[in-house]
């Protein structure tokens, strides 16, 4: 039976406190706080982020499909999906698709890849869903939205959970959108969306599904679901007869915030993170209608390769200065341009971009198969042995690295002063200059370890330049403790 | 291999004061530069024979200077190698008059930045040869990391390193308030260099050269025919260009604690020049002080300090004005900024005045021979002249 043969996460470091979003607006102050990506951050690096953690040890050749999901995709035409399965180095026949339109498109791209994978058309799928959405500046959006990401292998074989029913509805009704105009999320009256959309409709949908698969309440070890915020958990949770201590157990709204279209499958994630094998897990995500789907973890589920999950990265957090450092980094309002060139005159070329795809997007070099020599980017002439043309691929992307050397440069335009440049040595060979991001800049020393993440450099013209950082080494994955 | 020492002579050079020159134009400093060198040398445009252009971001073609000075259908080539740009048009000016093509030709360099609009330099990224991803930063950003890797290498405490460097913008900004072409003609206090705004950490402000307009020109003839045009001219002894493969940016051997090129270049300047201990032999230097770490890591290259060891120099006062090696005597980059094409230029125009002894309050003593170091690009990534000069054959 199809079901999950490995799960990523990804929540950005940064979080804001509610207090301090009420401290800007003088508002009533809320507790916890919400996840916020880093300035250079959006849905699909989120993505990537997430599915470098879901494929460690996986065969990257073995995966048939790439599904991203996402309200807030950087583009509204060019597909995402192409530019992660790209990043990632999916085979090229890879099945790629975009899904989007409301918050219940990652589990509609998680139904997909599971009829995929029983059709078989796939021997696995992966399934990526990020939101990054944006709440109107002194609303409960900005409270309450929380920027991540997840990712799911969906396939036939060695699953840790299986998906026993997968079951949808549709419901139409104008209570959470965004015009194709819009920047901010818009809601009809909180009262009339909750009664007659998200509350309403989960509530009967779990209810349904519990009733035609002949499980109780009690039978569920966990239940998984999107909440726009803590009181809907809480009533949704009293509602079903689920305890809200034991099964439904919500890391989530408290200090990452609701995450969209990612929000229902970051909650599997880390209910899978607590089950044990043979347990029920029920899954739900409202949005224009519902999707429940009822898992049943095995064994492996507790021997899963090590990852950073859910836990991991909720427990990795840094907070933002204040407020406006947030208005900042998601550049809610101008600021003076700094007296530099203009950034127009760093147009990424579309042909060279298309050219340099395996070794940028990839931080694939070279390795000299001559005198073993790794190098970045790729030579055709060995710096070390000057052997021409005996060089073999070579990805960097999960290499660890420590900084060689670095700047902190306070005159580079950016919305993070100031850019950190390091030059950075890969263990086992390899040089590459590269901006350090999500540091802080005390921190930073020659010798310090590194990690590469993929990010933002800019975006001009209509094009958002993409590319590798490297941060701080941000948290070991679970199992590799001293 | 022949040697280019002795065979060809600078008879006459021409500099404007460099800085912000809002009201002149590229043309009008061409102008002034170029026909100050041409009496100096007692000639006229009419009585040379080709051209050597070097400018950066002032225009395409030998027209740009051909045009202000009205030159009468000669070849004209406009010459790029980043900042060592003015070098290159003098090394390619000497060659082909040491070839025996011409008799007497000009080398000019100028650069017009502040028309710009902005500080730093525009950004003209390579559409073929280099990616637009990468990284983000300024020039400076990539200069400060040589001086993270010195510091870490010599394990110098941030304190230690930040006064070593200022010792080296002081200096430079008491020689530039000597020189009344320079752009900044104002002493600064150590204290003022080590607390100033960080522009790129470690390097704060007057770490940094500033940004400025500015043209030079040089006329270069036969050393046989020199006497002729003056009794003073000066010799050219070596010069120079390496070019790096950029294997500090690919290889982990590079320590990024000093340029490649700029050892390389100097060992291949003083072999071509005969020079065997250029601490004591070289009378003078003109360093691309582009940030106050080059000018320290230069040191170091060019054999005037022991490796690792400058510290003892700086503290000691050697490369000041009256010190046993005077560096950056005009006042360096620090003073006159960089316009690009122009700086090496400007630098060998120090030269040519130190030693004709003509360099006024900044004369040093009994000068012989004197350098000039020119570097474009960055360190692990270099483009480096070195051209030495003399005022006596052989």
């Amino acid at each position: 039976m199809p079901g999950i043969r490995s799960y990523g996460a990804y929540v950005p470091l940064f979080r804001l406190s509610r207090a301090e979003i009420a401290r800007a607006w003088e508002a009533r102050p809320a507790p916890g706080e919400r996840a916020v990506a880093s300035y250079d951050e959006d849905s699909l690096t989120m993505a990537v982020a997430a599915a470098r953690d879901c494929l460690k040890g996986v065969d990257r050749a073995s995966v048939g499909g790439l599904y991203f999901a996402s309200t807030t995709p950087p583009y509204k035409e060019k597909q995402a999906a192409a530019t992660i399965a790209s990043v990632l180095d999916l085979p090229v026949a890879a099945a790629t698709v975009d899904f989007g339109g409301s918050l219940r498109c990652g589990t509609n791209a998680l139904k997909a890849a599971l009829d995929a994978v029983t059709a078989g058309s796939a021997e696995n799928v992966l399934v990526c869903a990020a939101d990054m959405r944006l709440g109107y500046p002194a609303g409960p959006g900005e409270m309450n939205f929380g920027d991540g990401a997840v990712a799911l292998l969906v396939g036939r074989d060695d699953v840790l959970a299986e998906v026993k029913h997968f079951d949808s509805r549709y419901w139409e009704i104008q209570d959470t959108w965004r015009s194709d105009q819009d920047i901010f999320v818009r809601t009809a009256e909180d009262r009339f969306s909750m009664d007659e959309g998200y509350a309403d409709v989960m509530v009967h949908s779990v209810a349904a599904a519990l009733e035609k698969y002949g499980l109780a309440a009690a039978d569920v070890a966990h239940f998984a679901f999107n909440a726009p915020n803590v009181r809907q958990v809480k009533g949704v949770a009293k509602k079903l007869r689920f305890d809200e201590q034991t099964q439904v157990n919500d890391v989530l709204h408290a200090s990452v915030g609701d995450t969209g279209c990612a929000a229902s499958l970051l909650s599997l994630v880390s209910a899978l993170e607590q089950s044990e094998g043979g347990q029920t897990i029920l899954l739900a995500c409202y949005g224009n209608g519902c999707d429940t789907a009822v898992l049943e973890t095995t064994d492996r589920v507790v021997s899963v390769p090590p990852c950073q999950g859910v836990r991991r990265h909720i427990e990795s957090r840094r907070e933002l200065r204040n407020y406006e450092q947030y208005m900042r980094w998601r550049q809610l309002l101008p600021i003076q341009p700094a007296a530099r060139p203009p950034i127009e005159e760093r147009m990424p070329s579309p042909a060279a971009q298309w050219r340099e795809v395996p070794w940028e997007m990839r931080l694939t070099g070279t390795r000299c198969v001559h005198c073993g020599t790794p190098q970045y980017p790729p030579q055709r002439v060995c710096v070390t042995c000057h052997t021409k043309d005996e060089m073999e691929p070579y990805r960097f992307t999960d290499v660890p690295a420590r900084v060689f050397s670095f700047s902190h440069d306070y005159v580079m335009e950016t919305l993070d002063t100031p850019v950190t440049v390091t030059f950075i040595d890969f263990e086992g060979g390899g040089r590459v200059m590269c901006d350090m991001t999500d540091r802080d800049v005390g921190e930073v020393v020659v010798g310090m370890p590194v990690e590469m993440s993929f990010r933002r450099l800019y975006y001009v013209n209509g094009v958002y330049n993409y590319w590798w950082k490297c941060q701080p080494v941000r948290c070991r994955p679970s199992g590799t403790e001293d | 291999m022949e040697s280019i020492k002795d065979r060809v002579a600078i008879v006459g050079m021409g500099c404007v004061k460099f800085g912000e020159n809002w009201g002149q134009s590229l043309d009008d400093m061409i102008v002034d530069a170029a026909y100050e060198a041409f009496e100096d040398a007692g000639i006229g445009p009419e009585d040379i024979q080709a051209a050597w252009w070097g400018t950066v971001f002032a225009g395409h073609t030998g027209q740009i200077l051909a045009t202000p000075l009205k030159l009468a259908y000669i070849p004209v080539t406009h010459v790029e190698n980043a900042c060592a740009t003015g070098s290159e048009a003098i090394r390619n000016a000497c060659y082909a008059v040491a070839a025996g093509m011409y008799d007497v030709v000009l080398a000019v360099g100028a650069e017009k930045l502040k028309d710009f609009g902005y500080s730093g330099l525009p950004q003209t990224r390579p559409v073929a040869t280099w990616s637009y991803r990468l990284t983000t930063q300024t020039p400076a950003a990539g200069f400060a990391m040589m001086a993270t890797g010195y510091f870490a290498k010599y394990g110098l405490e941030y304190d230690v390193g930040k006064n070593l460097l200022g010792q080296i913008a002081v200096k430079n900004h008491h020689n530039g308030s000597l020189n009344p072409k320079a752009h900044f003609q104002r002493e600064i206090t150590l204290e003022k260099a080590v607390n100033a705004p960080m522009i790129a950490w470690p390097l704060g402000l007057f770490d940094c050269c500033g940004v400025s307009d500015g043209a030079a020109a040089a006329i270069i003839t036969r050393a046989d025919l020199a006497t002729k045009f003056r009794p003073d001219p000066i010799y050219i002894k070596a010069a120079q260009i390496c070019q790096g493969p950029r294997e500090g940016w690919l290889s982990q051997t590079y320590d990024l604690a000093h340029v490649e090129e700029t050892w390389r270049g100097g060992q291949a300047a003083y072999a071509e020049a005969g020079v065997k201990d250029p601490r004591k032999e070289i009378s003078i230097a003109e360093v691309h002080d582009c940030f106050s770490i080059t000018e320290l890591t230069i040191m170091e290259d060019l054999q005037f300090s022991p490796r690792g060891r400058v510290s003892e120099d700086i503290e000691a006062g050697t490369f000041a004005l009256e010190g046993e090696l005077p560096v950056n005597t005009d006042g360096g980059l620090k003073c006159f900024g960089h316009p690009i094409g122009a700086t090496g230029l400007r630098m060998l125009y120090e030269v040519y005045k130190q030693l004709q002894e003509k360099a006024g309050p900044r004369q040093v003593k009994n000068p012989r021979l004197g350098l000039t170091h020119n570097q474009g690009g960055e360190p692990g990534a270099a483009t480096v002249s070195v051209i030495i000069a003399g005022n006596e054959l052989g």
